[in-house]
């Protein structure tokens, strides 16, 4: 039982991203992934997620041992892949609850519907870790919301859905140092045993409060370095230029 | 039995012992005839209808005039599309009936017509929701039916051949008055070879709670159906008229072509909504049109799902000073689809207000137009027009026009006018796939989101209907 990254080469048509990509990413654990602009952190998580923008020329992607590349997008979700996005999309005219619902019952079998009442139950509790008003249950999904707001839209959805394996994109961008916190506790509340995280950020800042197991840096589409979380203080320190003094490791 | 000289009147032998089923309305049932017009259309035609019917002359020679009219107006193809060219007149049948009387009750309505109005689930709203019934089958309504307590209060709900027969009087005054019969080529097609539809009276005051509801169907192939509707809602009386219409899928071309008059006298309101669902293979071409009086409303609610190419624009003429117009319509076009449509508003006195909101959806090679006019002489002052229109493309195949004409003489009126087109991006679907909705199920969504704010305004029953449609057509569109 692992998301197993195997290594993956992605390219968009004429460039390549992802140049054998190696990752093993358990249940319990929250992996980081840091790394300069342009290193293919946000391909990583595109490409895991099925985005068509992306071919992947070689290399596997296991969710608990099933390849998941010849899966379409929203099959991927359906077996427990879940992204928050770094730049959520705004949906006109649907409601964050009816969005909400309509992501739940597409996990049930066809003709069944969830149960309104639990379902608003649930959604209320999570809104509330999340400081989010009951009103946005009846707004837009992500319309005219601020970019914090956007953020914790994400993370409501990610604790609606309960995913096997969940990549936060950037979520740390955007929010100032309370959204940042009230985003980290609805991370933290669902750290478990079951469940696995791939964090990508620019900055230090974010793992202070959603705390990683591992530390990977992502250059030129390959992991360069792994460690703990002492490894994001360094690179905080130092910058990435110094990840280059040090011999390049084979691939975690 | 009458006879048409130039046509078969042979019953139609039919080995189809089954219904073949598809989508929502692609299933069909033989042919059961008594009366057939026969293909093509030429006086003869005419005087077969009057026969069958049993006009009275009047309408006989309304009908006439009407052919002539129809013969010597050529297609609107300087404006409108060129597909109207491949109409081929001589390869419709313009009338098919099996002779009946129009049923009070469904244990009476044939068992093969029962069972297609069981299947479109018109009985179930009746006893649900609806003040009265209209079924039509192919030319003429098998099932009519008004609440008793309805009836008590006056109100008239009937076909358009015993509203013209019983209720003459009334009939008389407004028929072709809103819509001439020269309007445009299918107005005078329509009124030349026109059956069934609804008449429909309201008397002063009586405020009809319950929608009436018409159920448009085409079973039979190689098929013209052209009913008519008038509806007259007396001074402060109010009503509500549903329409839905389906058609099974024919390897040929099938043609539908109404004319809906409506009258609002003195502070009356009419609401008139369509949820139709044509075929791909349908023409569906149909002129609709109210007048409203005095302080008087009138209210087009207007779904435009299927059909090869409609050409449809609701238009209100507001007589009376303080009178209200109002369209809101609904057009998806999905590949080989033409939904052409708008509205048309005439101010024709001081202080009238109209207002249009039209929102169209194109799917992969389907096309919207919007067509609008609107028009406020100059001697007249304080009116007020408002127009919206939004187009939603998905996929980068997808054509929209949009061609408003708003004509506003003077300076004593206020008019805005919006248009936005906006795109179902590739990221957009890939956001809603991610959270585990198929693609057919987020273009969907983004559908009903698109076009959210105008359901609201739908009876409940009927938002529900739109919403099964949606989700229908964007299933088959994915493939």
């Amino acid at each position: 039982m692992s998301l197993e990254i195997k290594s993956l080469h992605a390219q968009i048509p004429g460039r390549e991203i992802l140049k054998g990509l190696n990752l093993t990413i358990n249940p319990g654990e929250v992996h980081a992934i840091m790394g300069p602009n342009g290193s293919g952190k946000s391909t990583l998580s595109k490409v895991l997620c099925g985005h068509s923008d992306y071919e992947v020329t070689s290399g596997e992607v296991l969710l608990d041992g099933v390849n998941i590349l010849d899966m379409a997008v929203d099959a991927r979700s359906r077996a427990g892949l879940f992204l928050a996005f770094q730049y959520p999309h705004e949906i006109p005219g649907v409601s964050n609850a009816n969005f909400l619902r309509a992501s739940l019952k597409a996990r049930l079998p066809k003709g069944e519907d969830i149960d309104a009442v639990k379902f608003y139950k649930q959604m209320y509790a999570r809104m509330d870790q999340l400081e989010m008003d009951r009103s946005f249950t009846s707004r837009s999904v992500n319309e005219g919301f601020s970019g914090g707001e956007k953020k914790r839209n994400e993370i409501l959805q990610l604790m609606m859905l309960e995913p096997k394996y969940a990549i936060l994109d950037e979520t740390d961008s955007g929010l100032d140092i309370d959204a940042l916190k009230i985003v980290s506790r609805g991370v933290n509340a669902m750290r478990s045993e079951n469940r696995g995280f791939l964090v990508i950020t620019h900055y230090q800042r974010l793992l202070n409060y959603i705390q990683p197991d591992i530390v990977h840096v992502l250059k030129d589409g390959r992991i360069v370095k792994s460690g703990g979380k002492e490894l994001s203080l360094e690179l905080e320190e130092k910058g990435y230029d110094w990840v280059h003094e040090e011999p390049v490791a084979a691939a975690a | 039995m009458v006879s048409a000289p130039d046509s078969t009147l042979e019953p139609v032998e039919n080995d189809i012992s089954d219904i073949k089923v598809d989508s929502v309305g692609d299933f069909t049932f033989p042919e059961r005839n008594k009366f057939d017009s026969g293909f093509g259309i030429t006086s003869k035609t005419v005087d077969y209808i009057s026969d069958v019917k049993g006009d009275p002359d009047w309408i006989r020679e309304f009908r006439h005039k009407a052919l002539k009219v129809f013969q010597d107006k050529p297609m609107p193809t300087h404006w409108a599309t060129k597909d109207l060219e491949n109409i081929h007149f001589d390869e419709f049948r313009y009338y098919l009936s099996d002779g009946q009387k129009p049923k009070r009750s469904w244990d009476d309505v044939p068992e093969d017509v029962k069972k297609t109005f069981d299947r479109l689930g018109i009985p179930e709203q009746e006893r649900k929701f609806l003040a009265g019934v209209e079924a039509q089958y192919d030319s003429e309504a098998a099932y009519s039916n008004i609440k008793a307590a309805v009836a008590e209060q006056g109100v008239i709900f009937v076909n358009s051949s015993e509203g013209l027969k019983e209720h003459s009087e009334i009939f008389k005054k407004w028929f072709g008055k809103v819509i001439p019969t020269g309007d445009n080529k299918f107005s005078a097609l329509n009124s030349a070879v026109f059956s069934g539809g609804s008449f429909i009276y309201v008397p002063p005051g009586v405020k009809v709670k319950h929608p009436l509801q018409a159920y448009f169907r085409i079973n039979s192939e190689q098929f013209g159906q052209f009913e008519r509707t008038l509806i007259i809602a007396d001074e402060g009386a109010e009503v509500m008229y549903m329409e839905g219409c389906t058609a099974p899928k024919f390897e040929t071309a099938t043609l539908h072509s109404a004319v809906v008059e409506l009258v609002a006298m003195k502070g009356a309101k009419i609401q008139y909504v369509t949820v139709q669902n044509w075929s791909s293979n349908v023409f569906n071409l149909v002129t609709k049109r109210g007048i409203a009086m005095e302080d008087a409303e009138v209210r087009w609610i207007d779904c435009n799902i299927g059909s090869r190419l409609t050409m449809k624009y609701p238009g209100v003429i507001m007589k009376g000073k303080r009178a209200r117009g109002e369209v809101i319509s609904i057009a998806l076009a999905n590949s080989g689809q033409h939904q052409d449509t708008g509205a048309k508003m005439v101010h024709a006195a001081d202080d009238t207000t109209s207002n249009v909101i039209s929102k169209s959806i194109s799917i992969g090679q389907g096309r919207s137009t919007y067509r609008g006019l609107v028009h406020i002489p100059k001697h007249l002052k304080g009116c007020k027009n408002n127009t919206e229109c939004d187009a939603l493309l998905i996929n980068s195949n997808s054509h929209t026009d949009t061609y408003p004409a708003i004509s506003v003489r003077g300076n004593q009126h206020s008019t805005q006018h919006e248009a936005s087109v906006s795109q179902v991006s590739a990221d957009q679907i890939f956001y809603l796939m991610q959270r585990g909705l198929t693609e057919a199920e987020a273009m969907s969504l983004s559908v009903n989101g698109f076009i959210n704010d105008l359901v609201k305004e739908f009876p409940m029953e009927y938002s529900v209907e739109l919403k099964r449609l949606i989700d229908l057509e964007m299933e088959g569109s994915v493939g």
